[in-house]
C-alpha cells in the first residue's frame, strides 16, 4: 500500500489547523516516520505560540483616542458619524449620482476624483475642533508641506474677494497618491473645501464641470498639472463664482 | 437612519496587533491603523455590504504598509527571487536578533506579511492570498521561507543557508 506523499504545503496546513480532517491521521504516520520533518513542525507550531504570546497583549490595550476616531467630529461618538457617512453613500446610491458635464466627455477617472473630494468634503467639514491639520496662520508652512507631499508647487488661492477665508489644509490619501484639501469659510462659518491632485498628465482642457449628490456640489476641472475639485454646500452658481475665482487666481 | 451599520471598532484591536508585529513600533503601528481607518472612511463605497469587512480592513491596510515602504524607500522588491542572494550567515546575523520582534523585523516585509497574517491572525491561506492580492502558491512559499528563516534566527547560529537580504 502506498500512501499519498505528505508535501510541504500539508505540514504547513497540519500545524495551522488547516488540514482536512481525513489527511491528519496520515501526516501523523509520516511524521511520526520523519523525526527531522517533525521537528521543523514543531518550530513552526511554537512560533506561532511565541507570536500569540508576544503580541495578544496588544488587544488588550486602551485604543488610542487617534485610533478610535481618525478624522472624526467630536460632537458625534466615533460609531454614529461611520454611519453618519455610510447613510450618505446609501442614500447617494438611491439619489443616483448624476454629473452634468459642460463637456460631453466624461471621464470615469474624474468622476470617481469628484466624487473623492465630495466624501473628504462631507468627513471633515463638519469638525470643529480639528478641521484641519495645519492652519491658516501657517500658511507658508502649509503650502510648503503640501507641495512637498505632491511633489509639485503648489499655490492656494485667496478667496476673500468673493467671501471666504482660509481655515487651512490637510494631507489626504487619495486613489492616486497624496492629495491636498484646503478648506475655506465665510462669516457664517459655512465651508467650502478646494481639493488638489496631481494630474496623471498635463491637461490642456479647463472645462469646469459640476456634480452633485444629496446637497453637495462640486465643480471639477483639470489644469496642467493639477486637478481640482472645489466642494460645497451652497446653490450651484454661488460654486461657480467661487470656483471662477479659484481658477483666475491660479492662473494670474 | 437606515445606514448599513458599518463599525469598524470591533476590527481596530486585531489591526493593532498586526501593525505592531509588522513595523515593531507603537507609534508607527498606531499611524498604519490610522491611515488605513481614514482610507476606509474614504472607500467605503467600494466596500460591498455583506463581504468579510475584516479581511477588507486588512487588504487596505496592506495597500497602505505597501505605499509606506515604497514611499521611504523608493524601491520595493518585486518577487521573492530577486531578494533572494546566498550569503554566509555571519555572527551578527544571530547574534543581534534578542527577541521574536528584532528577528520578525530581520524577514522581508512580504514574508512577514503571510507570517502574521496566518500565525497570528489565523487566516486561511486562501484568505491571505486574498488579503495580499497573489496566489494561494506564493502565500504557501512565502510562509515556508519565513518559517525556515526565524527557525534559524531564534535557534541562534542554526541559520538557513540561503539568508534573505533586506536591504
Amino acid at each position: 500500500m502506498t500512501a499519498t506523499p505528505v508535501t510541504e504545503a500539508e505540514l504547513h496546513a497540519y500545524i495551522d489547523g488547516l488540514l482536512p480532517a481525513e489527511r491528519r491521521a496520515e501526516v501523523d504516520a509520516y511524521l511520526a516516520a520523519h523525526p527531522e520533518d517533525a521537528q521543523r513542525a514543531r518550530t513552526w507550531q511554537e512560533q506561532n505560540q511565541a507570536l500569540h504570546a508576544w503580541f495578544d497583549p496588544v488587544l488588550a490595550e486602551p485604543l488610542p483616542a487617534r485610533v478610535r476616531r481618525p478624522a472624526l467630529s467630536r460632537r458625534m461618538p466615533p460609531v454614529l458619524r461611520y454611519a453618519a457617512v455610510a447613510a450618505w453613500f446609501a442614500l447617494g446610491g438611491v439619489a443616483g449620482w448624476y454629473v452634468h458635464a459642460y463637456n460631453s466627455a466624461k471621464s470615469a477617472d474624474s468622476i470617481a476624483f469628484a466624487r473623492e473630494a465630495m466624501i473628504a468634503h462631507v468627513v471633515y467639514s463638519p469638525e470643529v475642533r480639528h478641521p484641519v491639520e495645519v492652519g491658516a496662520d501657517q500658511e507658508a508652512h502649509l503650502v510648503a508641506w503640501l507641495s512637498k507631499r505632491l511633489g509639485a508647487s503648489l499655490k492656494v488661492p485667496h478667496l476673500q474677494g468673493v467671501g471666504y477665508q482660509l481655515v487651512g489644509g490637510r494631507l489626504l490619501p487619495g486613489n492616486q497618491g497624496p492629495v491636498a484639501q484646503f478648506m475655506f469659510q465665510d462669516g457664517n462659518g459655512r465651508r467650502l473645501t478646494l481639493y488638489v491632485r496631481r494630474g496623471a498628465r498635463d491637461s490642456s482642457e479647463t472645462a469646469f464641470r459640476f456634480a452633485q449628490e444629496r446637497g453637495v456640489g462640486v465643480f471639477y476641472w483639470l489644469d496642467g498639472k493639477f486637478g481640482y475639485a472645489l466642494s460645497g454646500e451652497i446653490d450651484k452658481a454661488a460654486l461657480l463664482r467661487v470656483a471662477e475665482a479659484v481658477y483666475q487666481q491660479l492662473n494670474p | 437612519m437606515d445606514g448599513p451599520g458599518i463599525d469598524f471598532v470591533p476590527h481596530i484591536p486585531r489591526l493593532r496587533r498586526y501593525a505592531r508585529a509588522l513595523t515593531g513600533e507603537r507609534s508607527r503601528a498606531d499611524d498604519l491603523v490610522q491611515d488605513t481607518l481614514e482610507r476606509a472612511l474614504i472607500k467605503l463605497h467600494l466596500w460591498r455590504p455583506g463581504s468579510d469587512l475584516r479581511a477588507w480592513l486588512f487588504t487596505l491596510m496592506h495597500n497602505v504598509f505597501i505605499n509606506q515602504l515604497r514611499a521611504q524607500a523608493g524601491r520595493l522588491t518585486a518577487d521573492d527571487e530577486a531578494a533572494e542572494v546566498a550569503v554566509r550567515p555571519t555572527q551578527t546575523d544571530w547574534l543581534e536578533v534578542r527577541d521574536l520582534q528584532a528577528a520578525l523585523l530581520r524577514l522581508p516585509e512580504e514574508q512577514r506579511e503571510v507570517l502574521l497574517l496566518v500565525g497570528l491572525e489565523q487566516m486561511t491561506y486562501e484568505e491571505s492570498a486574498g488579503v495580499l492580492g497573489i496566489p494561494v502558491g506564493t502565500v504557501m512559499s512565502r510562509l515556508s521561507r519565513a518559517r525556515e528563516r526565524l527557525r534559524g534566527l531564534l535557534a541562534g547560529g542554526a541559520a538557513p543557508a540561503a539568508l534573505k537580504v533586506v536591504k
